[in-house]
């Protein structure tokens, strides 16, 4: 909230100014009301591991995370130019490779990743889109400096807690939308359904019929699956409501077998297909693959985008952009150094202490090493696997994160925090919803803000021009 | 509608309303465990049997001492049909069923389960017993009136009435067989005040011990029990009423659908044949048969509808 310097952004002083007039026992209150509202809802994710307390609630802070018109710009200019790189490169990866032959990227990158498939080699998506929804991971260090930190352009989730964190602040506080003007996000789902019908595939006929793919209720994010489909008004499938009649992907109902046009899956490639990924996968659909090669189904998003957000291809984003667009990056990634790499290593070694780690194929904050929090035995722990398996891992600075504050029990507390804004993307464009996730790490000082590691959401205001 | 979903929402109707019958069972059988201590194993061996999990019960207990039988039917982790493993299924089912469910039904059978989660996270002692019950029931009462109030009136509402009948159909059924042998005119003392208490039992178990009254006045016989239970229009509780329901929405059903669907048959049959004899007629033919014809036909309806609306994959 706070600028560099001790001075309160300028887009925080209207909600400042309502603060400061505000009582703190309201605040307490309502503080309470909104976790009731969130449980009663079923606002909850499933925690895999944990048997007994196996629906959790994300932590929600009434503080709202507030940029400004122009710092939004400035930022989602930046983003559709990495997301129209980030389709320009799935084209031709899985076409004729020219970044490849122009030796910007490595070919064993490629080659050896198990996020490549090489059956979507020659294969052309409708619409030639590969990433439809994209959340793409910002920090900001500064008041000018937002960093990339990741892409997330396979299955990114979330997008069900910025909508529904909005609905809640707008129960709980509505005389500060009538104050504060606010840009809206609540057009997400219909935005979503449009964006994913104009992808539809050639055999479709008349009016696209869109599906969401879940592996059911106990998948962590079920609650978000269920959520857009009922928000979009389609059915939300599951593999063992689909197969193949007549070379489309149909859905059983009711009344019989109805083909599916626009199949928004939230499953991993693995599963997609047992006939042609993993053979034991219970979740998808056998020979869906063989159907979407023949234009019968289009996947949101489509096999094989993993390749684009690998944290082993993350440090040549910036030659992708530049590749593919023939312009500099507007947004800047974060220095990374690879451990693949020797020298690159050496210094990670050196400086354990300092930097944080992740493996490349990891998400969700599993497996990562924070060299500033971590104990000496961690970090000697963490070493050993390093050396072991090199390739395995990244490493990046510890950025200065910028804090917002959140209201705890002794008042309002600055915490890191992250913006996850989410893209769409379909033959008519790019869209981006003004704002997007804001994820806080709720302990203080730390950095990492992963829901399933502690971390909560805030509602991400935009404000009017 | 997705097969899926109009399974799910059919399944989370049958188990809401089969949370809301043990309820019943377990105060009938509470009751006359206060009040007639004698024939409390009796009794409690009955509501086992009427639940459909005696077997089960007798695997781990020895007796039929209250505390055990009430802790069993409530929350024993080895009773699958326990109310809070029932209320678990209707949950999950209800979450399979999210999208074509109002928010209110949604948050009514959510706020049901965490509700009744809390409460029986300890076992329930006796003095607490009613309460308990009582919320169950409320609870259940919660989830119909959001059904009834905000639920728009297409297949996946028929499919929930469905659920809630066939089950209430059964479990009447199984409160008559199980107990049939009371209502035998050779046993039935007319006036005897023990059969009174058991035939009161009966009634209550279905919480119509005082509507009964209104009709009948204070003449309780083992004919006007099962007349009631069998063959009343207006008694929401008895096998005509469930299946006046049952055949309204596959009526609808089929009209929705533009077609005739086998099951729609098959309910009618079962009205025209089994639910339209008098009820001497049924005597004389044998009441336990009677009875257990009726199981066999309502088993085989509830089949049907899953056949008829593709609730799972058919193979071929």
């Amino acid at each position: 909230m706070l600028g560099n310097g001790d001075h309160v952004r300028p887009a925080y002083q209207d909600y400042k100014d309502w603060l400061d007039g505000e009582d703190v026992k309201r605040l307490h209150r309502k503080s309470a009301e909104a976790e009731a509202f969130f449980r009663k809802t079923g606002i909850t994710f499933n925690v895999y591991g944990q048997d007994e307390a196996d629906e959790r609630l994300i932590p929600f802070d009434v503080v709202p995370r507030v940029l400004s018109a122009r710092e939004w710009r400035k930022l989602s200019k930046g983003i559709e130019q990495r997301v129209r790189a980030i389709n320009a490169f799935l084209y031709d990866i899985y076409h004729r490779q020219e970044i490849l032959r122009a030796g910007r990227v490595p070919i064993e990158l490629i080659a050896n990743n198990a996020a490549f498939l090489p059956q979507m080699i020659g294969v052309n998506p409708p619409g030639g889109i590969y990433t439809h929804i994209i959340g793409t991971d910002i920090v900001r260090t500064g008041d000018e400096e937002f960093y990339v930190l990741e892409d997330n352009a396979r299955t990114p989730s979330g997008v069900s807690y910025m909508l529904e964190n909005r609905e809640t602040m707008l129960q709980m506080f509505p005389e500060l939308f009538a104050k504060i003007k606010v840009q809206e996000v609540s057009n997400y789902p219909g935005q979503l359904r449009r964006s994913l019908a104009a992808c539809a595939p050639q055999k479709c006929e008349g009016k696209p019929v869109v599906a969401v793919l879940t592996p059911g209720i106990h998948n962590s994010a079920y609650f978000e699956h269920s959520f857009l489909a009922d928000q979009m008004g389609v059915e939300l499938v599951e593999g063992h409501d689909l197969k193949i009649v007549d070379g489309r992907v149909a859905m059983r109902t009711t009344e019989g077998y109805t083909a599916i046009d626009v199949l928004y899956r939230r499953i991993d490639d693995d599963y997609l297909d047992p006939l042609n990924f993993e053979p034991h996968s219970m979740l998808g659909v056998p020979g869906i693959f063989d159907v979407y090669r023949s234009g019968g189904i289009t996947i949101a998003n489509a096999p094989g985008t993993g390749i684009a957000d690998d944290k082993a291809l993350y440090s040549y984003m910036p030659d992708i952009v530049e590749f593919y667009t023939g312009e500099k990056p507007l947004l800047e990634n974060v220095p990374t150094w690879r451990c693949s790499e020797k020298d690159e290593l050496a210094y990670v070694l050196e400086h354990l202490e300092e930097l944080v780690v992740k493996e490349v194929h990891g998400s969700g904050g599993y497996g990562m090493l924070v060299g500033p929090a971590a104990s000496k035995k961690e970090v000697a722990a963490f070493r050993a696997k390093l050396i072991d398996n090199a390739s395995n891992y990244i490493a990046q600075p510890t950025l200065a994160l910028s804090t917002v504050p959140i209201f705890t029990k002794k008042g309002l507390s600055p915490r890191h925090v992250d913006l996850r804004p989410f893209v769409l993307v379909s033959p008519n464009g790019i869209s981006i919803t003004p704002g997007g996730l804001t994820r806080v790490a709720m302990t203080k000082g730390s950095l990492v803000v992963n829901s399933s590691q502690g971390g909560g959401t805030k509602d991400t205001w935009v404000l009017e021009e | 509608m997705l097969g899926k979903t109009a399974a799910s929402l059919f399944w989370m109707s049958r188990y809401l309303e089969r949370v809301e019958n043990s309820a019943r069972f377990i105060d009938a059988g509470f009751r006359i465990s206060l009040t007639r201590s004698a024939s409390a194993s009796d009794e409690w061996s009955s509501v086992l049997k009427s639940s459909g999990v005696i077997a089960a019960y007798r695997k781990k207990h020895d007796d039929f001492a209250s505390a055990k039988v009430i802790d069993f039917l409530l929350r024993d982790r080895d009773n699958e049909s326990s109310v809070m493993a029932v209320m678990k299924k209707a949950r999950d089912s209800a979450r399979t069923a999210r999208t074509a469910l109002t928010r209110e039904v949604w948050e009514a059978t959510n706020e049901s389960w965490m509700t009744l989660k809390a409460t029986m996270a300890k076992p329930v002692k006796e003095q607490d017993l009613p309460e308990t019950l009582g919320l169950i029931r409320q609870q259940s009462a919660l989830v119909r009136g959001a059904t009834l109030g905000t639920m728009l009136r297409n297949d996946g509402f028929n499919f929930l009435r469905l659920g809630s009948f066939v089950e209430r159909a059964d479990s009447t059924a199984r409160i008559l067989d199980v107990k049939y042998y009371l209502l035998l005119p050779s046993v039935a003392l007319i006036g005897s005040s023990v059969d009174n208490v058991q035939w009161e039992t009966i009634l209550r178990s279905v919480s119509a011990h005082r509507s009964f009254r209104w009709l009948n006045g204070t003449d309780i016989s083992a004919q006007a029990v099962a007349d009631y239970l069998i063959l009343h229009k207006q008694m929401p509780r008895s096998l005509t009423f469930c299946y006046a329901k049952i055949s309204d929405n596959l009526n609808y059903l089929d009209e929705n659908y533009g077609r005739e669907s086998a099951s729609g048959e098959l309910a009618q049959e079962i009205c025209n044949d089994i639910l339209s004899r008098p009820i001497e007629a049924i005597f004389e033919s044998g009441l336990h048969e009677y009875i257990s014809d009726f199981i066999a036909a309502n088993n085989r309806l509830a089949a049907q509808i899953e056949m008829d609306f593709n609730f799972q994959d058919r193979i071929g």
